[in-house]
C-alpha cells in the first residue's frame, strides 16, 4: 500500500468530521461490521467503538451495507459532435452520477484528427474543473497517429497524471487507426506503463454495410444494428487481442455489447492474455429489440456503438460473464443526445449521433440483476463496480475500497429498495431513458462524497465545481506485474551459423517483379526514418545462448506406434 | 451429370485398359469391382466385364484403387525476381503422378497492376507445352479496380476460372485492405466463386519483421518468430468475418497452425461457409527446424505462413483433417534452389518462399492419418481428391470412380513402406523438408487420362499432355446452402411516420465524432449496382433479425417477473 497520487489535491476540501455507526463495511474480499469515522474527505478510523471529536455528525447505518463508492470509467459528459453538445454536460452528469451511488467518473477527452491532445486535455479539464460534482479523471483518446502524438502522449503520462489512451477500430476516415498504427501505439503505451483502451468495431466492414443499407432504403435506427453486426465487433475485440499480445501490452475493450465479444475475450484471458472488458449499463440492462420501435425517436435513443444487440438473452449473458470474472469492469459510456439532436439523423442513420444514458442507473441495475439474481455476492459487486476500475487506473486503495486512508467516497446501500426508472425521474436531461419503466431493486441510501453527504432522504445536494481531478499513475501493478515479467521472458535470439558461402542467385531489383516472398519494403533497412522503439528501453536481450544448440531435432527417428496408438484421435474431444 | 470441357477429351489417344480384382475406393463406400477405361474415360464398372479382346490387363490383387489425388495449390514454375522456381509445370507434374496425384491446381500469380487475363494466358501457355497431368488454375488477385473487376467477371464466365485468392499479408504488395476484401468477395458471391485466401496479419508482421531485424535476427529463424501463429489466426477470423458478411464461400489456403485451424472449425461448428486446407508440409513437419544451424536446410523451410514450432501441429492437423473440420490438402509446391534461397542469406525478409510437396502428399496423409486409425480409405479418398473436385465443380469428372468419370486411378499399396530423401525425389530442389522421414502407403499403378504412367516403379510421364480442365462457377458444394442464405437475409426497414419534430443544428464540416460516419456514406460512392445484388425489396420476406414489435417492445420492459435468487437466470448454464 504505497502513497496515494495526488495528496496534494486534498486540502480543497472543507474540513467535514462525518461518523457512519453500525454499517457492515463491503469491501471487495470481505464485509465486516464496523463503525467508521472521516475527516477531511478521508477515512480516518474504522472499527468499535471509535474516539471520535464530540458533536461530529453521525449516521446510524443499521447494519445497512456501506461499500466505496462506485466508480463509472466510461462517460461522455459534454461531448462535443458537430458542433453540438452531448445534453448531460460534467455538472449534469457528475449530478446524475452521485444519485446513483457513483462518486467517481472517468471521463473521455476526444480530440478532434488535428488538433493537439494537450490542447483537448485542458479544455476538458476547464469544463470539469469548473462543473463537477464528484471526483474525476481522464482517459485520451488517440484518433491519430504521428511522431507528435507520441510526444505528447509522454508528457500526459508523466506531467499530468493520465494513464490510459483509447484508440478506434472504427469511424472509417475520421478516427480509425490501421493495424501497423495500432500495433505502434500499443508499442508506445506499454514503454510508457499505460492501459490500451480499444474500440472494437471493424469500421471498413461497417463502412461498406451502412452503404449497402442505405442503398436498400433502410435509413431508420434498425439500419444502425443491421449495419454493425456483432461479428464486427468480435472480429475486431480478436484482432486487438492478437496485437496487444504482439506487443506485450494490456489491452482494455471499451463497451462490451455481445456474447460474441464477450466470448473472444474470455477466451484470451483463458489462453493468458492480460485484457479487461467493459459491459455498459446498456448491455447488461437492455437489448437491441428496441431499435426496431415504431417511436423514431425511442428508437433513435438507443443508438450507441456498438449497437445494442437483437439477441434479448444478451445482457443476461453479460451479466453470468460479469460474475464470474470474465468480464472485470462496468461503464456507462453516457453520452446522451437529446431528440432535436439525434433528429439530425432522421433521414440517415449514419448521422444519428451516439450514445446512451446509464450513469445513474448503473449501480442499481447490476445490483438487481447480478446480486438480487444470485449470480454474484455484495463482495464481487463491489469489485466491478468499483475496485477492478481503481486497481486497473491505479487508483487504488486510495479509491475502491474502504479502508483508513482511503477517500471518503462511500455509499450506503439499500438491498431492498425497489424504483421504477423512468424519464420523468432521472437526473440526465434528455427525454428518454433507455430503461424506461424497468423496475430495479437495490439503491443507495446515502451517498459521501469527499466526505460530504450528497445524497440522504431522497434529497441531493452536490456543489458545482467541488470535483477534483484524481492523478493517474503509470504502471499499475494490477496490470503490470504481469507484463514485466513476461517482457523479461520474451528474449528472442538469432541463431549463430557459420556465414553460408555457397552460390547466390542473381535477383532483378525492379520492384514490379517482387512476390510473396519479400515484404522488404517494410523492412528497417529501408525506413531508417523511423526508429520505432528504442532497444535499450525495451526488455529484449541479444545475449545468451540456447540451451539446444547442440541438439538438433532428429526428424530420421521412426517411433513406430500401433494404428490408433500413440496420435489418439479422441485426445481432441 | 455432363462434363465440363468434354471437347478436350479428343486429344487423348485410344487406348483401353482393365483392371481386374480391385477393391473400388470412393469417398462414400469402398466395394470389389473390375474397372474398363477406354479413351480416358471409365466406361464399365462390374464384374465379368465383357471387353474387346487384347485389352491390357492389370491385377490388382484385391489392392485398392482410388481416385487419383489433386493437389489443389501449387506454384510450378512461379516467377520470383527475374529468376522462376526450379521446378517447372513438366517437372512438378511428374513429381505429383510420382506421388499419386493426377491433377494439379496451380496458381496464376499476376504482378500488382498487371492483367489478370494476360497472366492467366500465360500460365496457360506454360502449362500447356509442359504439364504431364490435368490441371486447373487459381488466379491470385493482387490488387483491386474496376478492370480488375471485369476480369475477374471475364475469367468466370469465359476462361473457367472459378477461385480467386486474397492475401492478407505481404504489406505494399499484395495485400488488400478490408474494404477491398468485402467488395472482392461480394463480388464473388454474385457470380459464383470461391474466395481463397492467404490468411495472415500484413500489417504486423512488417512491424514484426522491423523489430526482428533491429534487433539482429537475420536468419530463418526471424521468419517464423515475425509470423507468430496468433497473426495466422487472427487473419482467419477476420475473413471468416468478412466472408459470413458479404455471404461468400471460403477457402482457407495453407492452414499452417492450430489456432487457425481452430478457428475455422469453430467457424464451421457456427454454420460459416468456409473451408480449410493443411498443406504437405504442415501436415508432415513442423518449425523446429528454422533453428537448424545449416542455414540451408533452415531456408529450405520458409513458407508463409510458417510451419509451427510446435511438434504436435501436424498430428493436431491431422485429426482435424480426419474429423472433417478441415477440407481439403494441398501442397503449395513452390520449391527453391539453395542459391536461390541464398538471396536472403542476411535478411530472412528476401529469401523466397515456399516449400516441397506434391509428390509427399498422399503417402504422408495415408502414413500420418490412416495407419494411425484417425482416418479410414473413404475419407482419405475424401481429402485427397473428392473434396477438392466438389470445391471446384469438377465433380464428378474428377474425384470418383465411376462410370463416365475420367481415368485417374491409383491402385494403392497399403504396405508399401519408403524413406523421404532428396536424392530420389522428382523435384529439382536440393532440399527435401521431409528428408528422411519413412512414410508407409505408395501408389502402386498410376493412370493418368487412362494411360499407364507410374508402373514397377517407372515413371513414363508425358509431357505436354496436361489437358487445361474449367471450372464452372456455383459449385453445388459450396453454393446451395449460399443460395438458401440469400434468400433469407432479405432486411427491410421498419415504416415509420416521418419524424417531425425539431432538429438540431449540426455542421457537417468539422471531422465529426464517432457518431459521424457520414464521410462514408453511400451517396458519396456508390458502389453496388443494386440490380446485380441478390437482395430484393420486394415481396413479403422471412423477417431477419427480431420480429417487428408494434409499437410494443417485444418484452415488456415494466413487468418484472420475480424470480428467487438464482432462479431463472443460471449462472452455471455458461459453463
Amino acid at each position: 500500500m504505497s502513497g496515494y497520487q495526488g495528496k496534494k489535491n486534498i486540502p480543497r476540501i472543507t474540513s467535514d468530521r462525518l461518523l457512519i455507526k453500525g454499517a457492515k463495511i463491503v469491501n471487495d474480499d470481505q464485509s465486516f461490521c464496523a463503525d467508521i469515522y472521516m475527516e477531511d474527505g478521508v477515512i480516518k478510523q474504522i472499527g468499535e467503538n471509535l474516539i471520535v471529536p464530540g458533536g461530529v455528525k453521525t449516521i446510524d447505518a443499521h447494519g445497512r451495507m456501506l461499500m466505496p463508492g462506485g466508480i463509472d470509467v466510461h462517460t461522455r459528459f459534454q461531448m462535443p459532435d458537430r458542433g453540438m453538445t452531448a445534453a448531460d454536460d460534467f455538472y449534469q452528469g457528475t449530478k446524475a452520477a452521485l444519485a446513483g451511488g457513483t462518486t467517481m467518473i472517468i471521463d473521455h477527452v476526444l480530440p478532434e484528427p488535428g488538433t493537439s491532445l494537450m490542447s483537448a486535455f485542458e479544455q476538458w479539464r476547464e469544463w470539469a474543473d469548473s462543473k463537477s460534482c464528484c471526483d474525476y479523471s481522464l482517459h485520451i483518446d488517440i484518433t491519430e497517429w504521428h511522431k507528435g502524438i507520441q510526444e505528447e502522449m509522454e508528457t500526459l503520462v508523466k506531467d499530468h497524471g493520465v494513464n490510459s489512451f483509447l484508440v478506434y477500430l472504427a469511424y472509417k476516415d475520421i478516427f480509425q487507426l490501421t493495424d501497423a498504427q495500432v500495433y505502434e501505439v500499443f508499442s508506445v503505451i506499454r514503454d510508457l506503463g499505460a492501459i490500451a483502451q480499444v474500440h472494437a468495431e471493424n469500421g471498413d466492414i461497417v463502412a461498406e454495410e451502412q452503404r449497402r443499407m442505405l442503398e436498400q432504403g433502410i435509413t431508420g435506427p434498425e439500419g444502425h444494428v443491421l449495419s454493425r453486426p456483432e461479428e464486427v465487433e468480435a472480429e475486431a475485440v480478436n484482432r486487438s487481442v492478437t496485437v496487444a499480445n504482439q506487443t506485450n501490452c494490456p489491452l482494455y475493450v471499451t463497451k462490451v455489447m455481445s456474447k460474441s465479444a464477450a466470448d473472444v475475450i474470455a477466451q484470451a484471458r483463458k489462453k493468458g492474455t492480460v485484457v479487461y472488458g467493459e459491459p455498459i449499463t446498456a448491455s447488461l440492462g437492455t437489448d437491441g429489440s428496441h431499435y426496431w420501435s415504431k417511436n423514431w425517436a425511442k428508437a433513435a435513443a438507443y443508438v450507441t456503438s456498438p449497437p445494442l444487440s437483437p439477441d434479448p438473452t444478451t445482457a443476461d449473458y453479460l451479466n453470468s460473464l460479469l460474475s464470474c470474472g470474465d468480464l472485470q469492469v462496468t461503464g456507462s459510456a453516457h453520452c446522451p443526445f437529446n431528440t432535436a439532436q439525434r433528429a439530425v439523423g432522421k433521414d440517415d442513420f449514419s448521422l444519428i449521433p451516439e450514445g446512451v444514458n446509464g450513469t445513474e442507473e448503473r449501480m442499481s441495475i447490476i445490483w438487481d440483476k447480478c446480486v438480487v439474481t444470485g449470480k454474484m455476492d455484495e463482495n464481487q459487486f463491489v469489485a466491478v463496480t468499483s475496485t477492478n476500475a481503481a486497481k486497473i487506473f491505479n487508483l487504488y486503495p486510495r479509491k475502491g475500497r474502504i479502508a483508513v486512508g482511503s477517500d471518503a467516497d462511500l455509499v450506503l446501500w439499500d438491498p431492498d429498495v425497489t424504483k421504477i426508472i423512468s424519464a420523468k425521474s432521472h437526473q440526465s436531461t434528455v427525454e428518454y431513458n433507455i430503461f424506461e419503466g424497468t423496475e430495479v431493486r437495490g439503491g443507495p441510501l446515502v451517498v459521501i462524497s469527499q466526505g460530504k453527504i450528497v445524497l440522504e432522504d431522497g434529497n441531493l445536494h452536490v456543489t458545482e465545481g467541488s470535483g477534483r481531478y484524481v492523478v493517474r499513475k503509470p504502471f499499475p501493478d494490477y496490470v503490470y506485474k504481469r507484463i514485466k515479467a513476461r517482457s523479461r521472458l520474451a528474449e528472442l535470439r538469432g541463431v549463430p551459423r557459420g556465414l553460408y558461402d555457397g552460390p547466390v542467385c542473381e535477383v532483378s531489383v525492379t520492384p514490379k517483379t517482387m512476390t510473396p516472398a519479400s515484404s522488404a519494403k517494410t523492412s528497417p533497412a529501408k525506413q531508417p526514418g523511423q526508429p520505432i522503439r528504442n532497444l535499450h528501453q525495451s526488455g529484449f536481450s541479444l545475449s545468451g545462448a540456447q540451451i539446444d544448440d547442440n541438439v538438433p531435432r532428429r526428424n530420421t527417428q521412426r517411433i513406430v506406434a500401433p494404428p490408433g496408438g500413440r496420435a489418439n484421435i479422441t485426445s481432441l474431444g | 451429370m455432363s462434363y465440363q470441357g468434354k471437347k478436350n477429351i479428343p486429344k487423348i489417344t485410344s487406348d483401353r485398359l482393365l483392371i481386374k480384382g480391385g477393391r473400388i475406393v470412393n469417398d462414400d463406400q469402398s466395394f470389389h469391382a473390375d474397372i474398363y477405361m477406354e479413351d480416358g474415360l471409365i466406361k464399365q464398372i462390374g464384374d465379368n466385364l465383357i471387353v474387346p479382346g487384347g485389352v491390357k490387363t492389370i491385377e490388382a490383387n484385391g489392392k485398392m484403387v482410388i481416385p487419383g489425388g489433386i493437389d489443389i495449390h501449387t506454384h510450378f514454375q512461379m516467377p520470383y525476381r527475374g529468376t522462376t522456381t526450379v521446378d517447372d509445370f513438366a517437372q512438378g507434374s511428374k513429381a505429383a503422378l510420382a506421388g499419386g496425384t493426377t491433377m494439379i491446381v496451380d496458381h496464376v500469380m499476376p504482378e500488382p497492376g498487371a492483367s489478370l487475363i494476360e497472366a492467366h494466358d500465360q500460365w496457360r501457355q506454360w502449362a500447356d507445352e509442359k504439364a504431364c497431368c490435368d490441371y486447373s488454375l487459381h488466379v491470385d488477385i493482387t490488387h483491386w479496380n474496376d478492370s480488375v473487376k471485369q476480369e475477374v467477371d471475364n475469367l468466370i464466365k469465359e476462361k473457367g476460372v472459378n477461385s480467386f485468392q486474397v492475401y492478407m499479408a505481404y504489406k505494399d504488395y499484395y495485400q488488400m485492405s478490408n474494404s477491398e476484401l468485402y467488395e472482392v468477395f461480394t463480388f464473388l458471391a454474385e457470380r459464383g466463386g470461391i474466395a481463397q485466401v492467404h490468411a495472415e496479419n500484413g500489417e504486423i508482421i512488417a512491424e514484426e519483421q522491423a523489430r526482428m531485424l533491429q534487433m539482429g535476427i537475420t536468419g530463418p529463424e526471424g521468419h517464423v518468430l515475425s509470423r507468430p501463429e496468433e497473426l495466422e489466426a487472427e487473419a482467419v477470423f477476420r475473413a471468416i468475418t468478412i466472408a459470413s458478411q458479404t455471404n461468400c464461400p471460403l477457402y482457407v489456403t495453407r492452414v499452417m497452425s492450430k489456432s487457425a485451424a481452430d478457428i475455422i472449425s469453430q467457424a464451421r461448428k457456427k454454420g460459416n461457409v468456409v473451408f480449410g486446407e493443411p498443406i504437405t508440409a504442415s501436415l508432415g513437419t513442423d518449425g523446429t527446424h528454422y533453428w537448424s544451424k545449416n542455414w540451408a536446410k533452415a531456408a529450405s523451410f520458409v513458407t508463409s505462413p510458417p510451419l509451427s514450432p510446435d511438434p504436435t501441429t501436424p498430428d493436431y492437423l491431422n485429426t482435424l483433417l480426419s474429423s472433417g473440420d478441415l477440407s481439403v490438402t494441398g501442397s503449395a509446391h513452390c520449391t527453391f534452389s539453395v542459391a536461390q534461397k541464398a538471396i536472403g542469406k542476411d535478411d530472412f525478409t528476401q529469401i523466397p518462399e515456399g516449400v516441397n510437396g506434391v509428390e509427399e502428399r498422399m503417402a504422408l496423409i495415408w502414413d500420418k492419418a490412416v495407419t494411425t486409425g484417425k482416418m479410414d480409405e473413404n475419407m482419405f479418398v475424401a481429402v485427397t481428391s473428392t473434396n477438392a473436385a466438389k470445391i471446384l465443380n469438377l465433380y464428378p469428372r474428377k474425384g470418383r470412380i465411376a462410370v463416365g468419370s475420367d481415368a485417374d486411378l491409383v491402385i494403392w499399396d497399403t504396405d508399401a513402406i519408403r524413406t523421404i530423401t532428396a536424392k530420389t525425389h522428382n523435384s529439382a530442389a536440393e532440399y527435401n523438408i521431409f528428408e528422411g522421414v519413412e512414410l508407409r502407403g505408395a501408389p502402386l499403378v498410376v493412370i493418368c487420362q487412362g494411360k499407364i504412367v507410374l508402373e514397377d516403379g517407372n515413371l513414363h510421364a508425358t509431357s505436354g499432355v496436361g489437358r487445361f480442365i474449367p471450372c464452372s462457377p456455383f459449385p453445388d458444394f459450396a453454393y446451395k446452402r449460399i443460395k438458401a442464405r440469400k434468400q433469407l437475409a432479405v432486411l427491410r426497414a421498419v415504416p415509420r411516420g416521418m419524424y417531425d419534430g425539431p432538429v438540431s443544428e449540426f455542421s457537417m464540416s468539422r471531422g465529426g465524432t464517432p457518431s459521424a460516419s457520414a464521410r462514408t456514406s453511400p451517396t458519396k460512392q456508390p458502389v453496388r449496382n443494386l440490380h446485380q445484388s441478390g437482395f430484393s425489396l420486394a415481396g413479403n420476406p422471412a423477417p431477419c433479425g427480431p420480429p417487428t414489435p408494434d409499437d410494443i417492445p417485444i418484452r415488456p420492459a415494466g413487468r418484472r417477473i420475480v424470480v428467487p435468487p438464482g432462479g431463472r437466470s443460471n449462472i452455471t448454464s455458461l459453463s
